[in-house]
């Protein structure tokens, strides 16, 4: 049973959720031990010392409207509403998982019948169904118990359904089935095991529901019937005294509420401890920039200093990144991506960075305008000089001005970097406002002039498209669009074809390159290609392990590259009739260190 | 967007079908005999046997199913013998009254729970958020008929600032100013629980979405913060949040049962209390088919706004 020590561990370690589950214990302590503790007779009523206030002597809590005394009635009224909602909440788990099982793992007609009947209970308000069940079956808490549980069972067959239908066609449920093993005996050693966890995180989720659904029905007077009372009969017939004696309510009220609140606090951590895929909301969310904390900070705005960067232009750089230095936060301490990068771009320039995947191209090219995701991302040192100023040290209204301003990017995938909801045209639009106060209709004229600057077909009607109704270069050439909405100075193209077809592929280098010559853009073009950089790109940086490796001019390299791993990169680039040679690269490569 | 409206529409028909057939047959199967009920003590076998007749209850249920479905489509959901009136218009009437109270408890939920997700997704691990996620805590776990007693005590006994109950005051009251200062206490009860379930979605959702990469794109195009978080994001998370509100709807409805008791709201929820006290089958029948029809019809126009929102979802 080490699987459920481990689940015991990793639930205590949430404070809230162990603090729950003391509370809970305890309050189940105290209802179990009823009978054990010298209470007074809870329905032994003494009209001549009704309403006494909490305190008094021989009535630590008081007594109620018929002189009954609360602390008694409390401890027992508990032990009642917890039995109750207890049991229904297991009977519901049982009754909606057996309709769950059934047709998760039948499949079919089964299937659709069961559900459609599912979707059906799902169709009345919850506790309106619950009143007509008892409507039917009369005031009292049995009854009560039954509309709380016909009520609930929809909750459990969903849940286990959808999860016993991901399962029917496993591996293992399928060699069960060949072995010659029967319906009943598949679903209930190898399914069911399988479904518990989703049962158990529905039942830690409803449970806190159930039991006050249950009190709500006593409340209304649907449920338990005098003398006997849970919790939620006694606060209806202290309703009636609420004005003169607020503590016959305000007992019970607050003992459902600390049974309600500990159910769901040990619910959301069991549901945490058991599914920790289900906590992916919770990492911090980005943050506006990354975050730059550099070991020794340099002066903001200055000018580049002659010779700052050993081996690079001091002046006359669009721009100059040196010694950039960018991390992520792990769990074991910040974990450098880009190690200390140092390169230039001159005006209507295109630089292309080049590297295999995890090689820090991206970090480095995203660290520019600090879009790296932060936290986790940190730019721990380094200085990225756009026009003489540092980037890394400019204030946020500044550097949101840049953006999409004098730099802007183009990304990989245009389906999940174009918002999903807004019409391309939109997209472009809002850029361009952004930027500028320019009236909407101007705006849209201005966006469909792009459109037609980028060759989309039909600008206009294209404008109003969203972005899944338009094919992978289509959105392409809107992300170009977009980046071109206010002139920039530079476009950072962040593997900007790596998503398309070849053909597209080639279509968009050859927009990329000529809007770059007829606007005298310059250009950091990353990719993983070498086929795809030389084609478009002056110089190349090639990018290791979180360092460039190798810079030069782009026709140099691809003719003597020096380095071992711009060999095999250029190797990998496919060449009809080259293949023995890759091969042969490929081989030398596996020596590399 | 029609044809997508037009097959929602459609999928409901058997959704109904289903709906009417339940409560047909829980009331149907009620043990004992409605005759019985109905005559007390002049149950006589012969008077029996005509209320029997004149009920249609000699016959076989699909039949009476049937019938019943016929009245019910024609807008003839029967005679209340508690109350000597036609069903369907005291459920009309106790209805509006319950709408009025679960819209604004609704409105109001949505409003106080989207804006505490947003704000608690923003400030995320900080004290906003860390209060947003008590209040939640305490909200959702809350019975809300005993916090509707609190509010009494303290709003309308011991401050005195708003009624206690009703919905308009006995005398001189009729206006709007009247139903809005009866509506406070009852309405705000009611939206606790909804807002609570509704900032905890948000809060995740608008996580979720904070981290694609649509959001860095926004970010990449020079748009502030606000624009980024409202314009961008939000709007994503809004297609989850939707379903919820639709789901909560529901909850609400149910809630006000206990808040209209609580509270003297003569809306349907106390009318059904009243009923099942009574055991006026039809008056409960009624009331459940129209409650639950309009829940459905609710869902129905969640749906159409969540496929508005996002044109992605195939007809």
């Amino acid at each position: 049973m080490t699987g459920a020590a481990a689940f015991l561990r990793r639930l205590l370690r949430n404070r809230l959720a162990a603090a729950g589950l003391i509370l809970l214990v305890l309050v189940v302590l105290l209802a179990a031990a009823a009978p054990l503790l010298p209470l007074a007779d809870p329905d032994a009523t003494a009209p001549v010392r009704r309403l006494a206030p909490p305190f008094s002597e021989g009535a630590w809590l008081g007594t109620d409207t018929l002189g009954r005394d609360i602390l008694s009635r409390l401890i027992w009224g508990t032990r009642l509403s917890l039995a109750v909602g207890i049991s229904a909440s297991l009977l519901a788990a049982l009754l909606g998982s057996v309709v769950g099982l059934v047709a998760g793992y039948a499949g079919g007609r089964t299937d659709a019948l069961l559900m459609r009947g599912i979707d059906t209970l799902m169709a009345f308000p919850y506790l309106l169904l619950a009143l007509a069940i008892v409507a039917a079956l009369g005031p009292g808490l049995l009854n009560a118990l039954y509309a709380v549980v016909a009520v609930n069972i929809p909750f459990f067959a969903r849940n286990v359904r959808g999860a016993a239908a991901g399962l029917r066609n496993r591996e293992f449920v399928d060699a069960a089935r060949l072995s010659g093993m029967g319906g009943l005996r598949i679903l209930l050693s190898e399914v069911l095991p399988n479904v518990m966890p989703v049962i158990v995180i529905t039942l830690s989720t409803t449970i806190g529901w159930m039991i006050l659904e249950t009190a709500g029905l006593s409340f209304l007077g649907l449920g338990s019937q005098p003398p006997q009372a849970d919790l939620g009969s006694m606060l209806g017939e202290g309703r009636r005294a609420l004005i003169n004696a607020p503590h016959v309510t305000a007992v019970p009220g607050v003992m459902v509420f600390l049974i309600v609140m500990s159910m769901n606090l040990v619910g959301d951590g069991v549901r945490d401890a058991i599914d920790p895929r289900l906590r992916s909301g919770l990492p911090a969310r980005p943050s506006a920039a990354t975050r730059v904390a550099r070991a020794t900070a340099s002066v903001p705005g200055a000018a580049v200093p002659a010779g700052a960067a050993p081996g690079e232009p001091a002046s006359g750089a669009l721009l100059a990144v040196s010694d950039l230095r960018t991390a992520f936060e792990g769990p074991s301490g910040p974990v450098d991506a880009v190690k200390g990068v140092s390169f230039h771009v001159m005006p209507g320039e295109c630089l292309g960075i080049i590297g295999e995947s995890g090689s820090g191209k991206s970090v480095t090219a995203l660290s520019i305008a600090r879009l790296v995701a932060s936290p986790p991302g940190v730019v721990r040192g380094g200085t990225v000089r756009f026009n003489g100023a540092d980037l890394l040290a400019l204030p946020a209204g500044p550097l949101q001005r840049l953006r999409g301003g004098r730099i802007a990017y183009v990304f990989q995938d245009p389906l999940t970097t174009l918002h999903p909801l807004m019409r391309v045209g939109a997209q472009v639009t809002e850029a361009i406002r952004a930027h500028a106060p320019v009236p909407a209709a101007e705006a849209g004229r201005r966006t469909i002039e792009l459109f037609a600057a980028v060759k989309l077909p039909d600008p206009a009607s294209m404008a109003q498209a969203f972005p899944h109704e338009l094919s992978g270069g289509q959105r392409q050439r809107v992300s170009i669009a977009m980046a071109l909405a206010n002139d920039p100075d530079l476009i950072i193209a962040d593997e900007p074809t790596t998503a398309l077809d070849v053909t597209v592929q080639a279509e968009i280098l050859d927009l990329l390159d000529a809007l770059r010559r007829s606007r005298r853009l310059a250009m950091i073009f990353i990719s993983h290609d070498f086929g795809v950089i030389a084609r478009i790109c002056d110089r190349v940086a090639v990018m290791h392990r979180g360092e460039i490796v190798e810079t030069g001019e782009a026709r140099q390299i691809l003719a003597r590259p020096r380095h071992p791993y711009t060999r095999r990169l250029i190797a990998a680039v496919p060449v009809l009739g080259r293949a023995r040679e890759i091969l042969r690269a490929s081989e030398r490569a596996e020596e590399l260190p | 967007m029609a044809a997508y409206a037009l097959g929602r529409i459609l999928a409901l028909v058997p959704v109904l079908f289903g709906l009417s057939l339940i409560v047909f047959l829980i009331m149907a199967l009620i043990p004992g005999d409605p005759a019985l009920a109905i005559l007390g003590p002049y149950a006589t076998p012969e008077n029996v046997a005509r209320i029997n007749r004149d009920l249609g209850l000699d016959r076989s249920l699909p039949v009476q199913y049937l019938s019943w479905l016929g009245n019910v489509l024609s807008g003839d959901l029967g005679r209340s013998y508690s109350l000597n009136r036609p069903v369907l218009d005291e459920v009309a009437e106790r209805f509006s009254a319950t709408l009025i109270l679960a819209g604004t408890a609704l409105l109001l939920a949505s409003v106080l729970g989207l804006l505490a997700g947003i704000v608690s997704a923003v400030r995320q691990f900080g004290l906003a958020d860390k209060l947003v996620t008590l209040a939640v805590l305490v909200g959702i776990s809350l019975p809300s008929f005993w916090l509707g007693l609190l509010l009494i005590l303290l709003f309308a006994v011991r401050w005195r600032l708003l009624p206690a109950s009703g919905m308009y005051a006995i005398y001189g009251g009729g206006d709007l100013a009247d139903l809005l200062r009866h509506l406070v206490l009852p309405a705000v009860t009611l939206a606790i629980v909804a807002a609570g379930v509704i900032a905890r979605l948000t809060r995740s959702a608008m996580l979720e979405v904070l981290r694609q990469d649509f959001v860095r794109t926004a970010r990449a195009k020079g748009l502030g913060e606000g624009r980024v978080i409202l314009g961008h994001a939000l709007r994503a998370a809004m297609v989850g949040v939707i379903p919820v509100i639709g789901i909560q709807a529901g909850f609400v409805l149910g809630g006000a049962v206990y808040i209209e008791t609580v509270f003297q709201w003569p809306g349907i929820g106390r009318m059904l209390v009243d009923a099942i006290a009574k055991r006026d089958v039809l008056l409960v029948q009624g009331g459940v088919l129209v409650v639950a029809t309009c829940y459905v019809l609710f869902n129905l126009a969640a749906d159409l706004l969540q496929r508005l929102l996002d044109p992605r979802i195939a007809p």
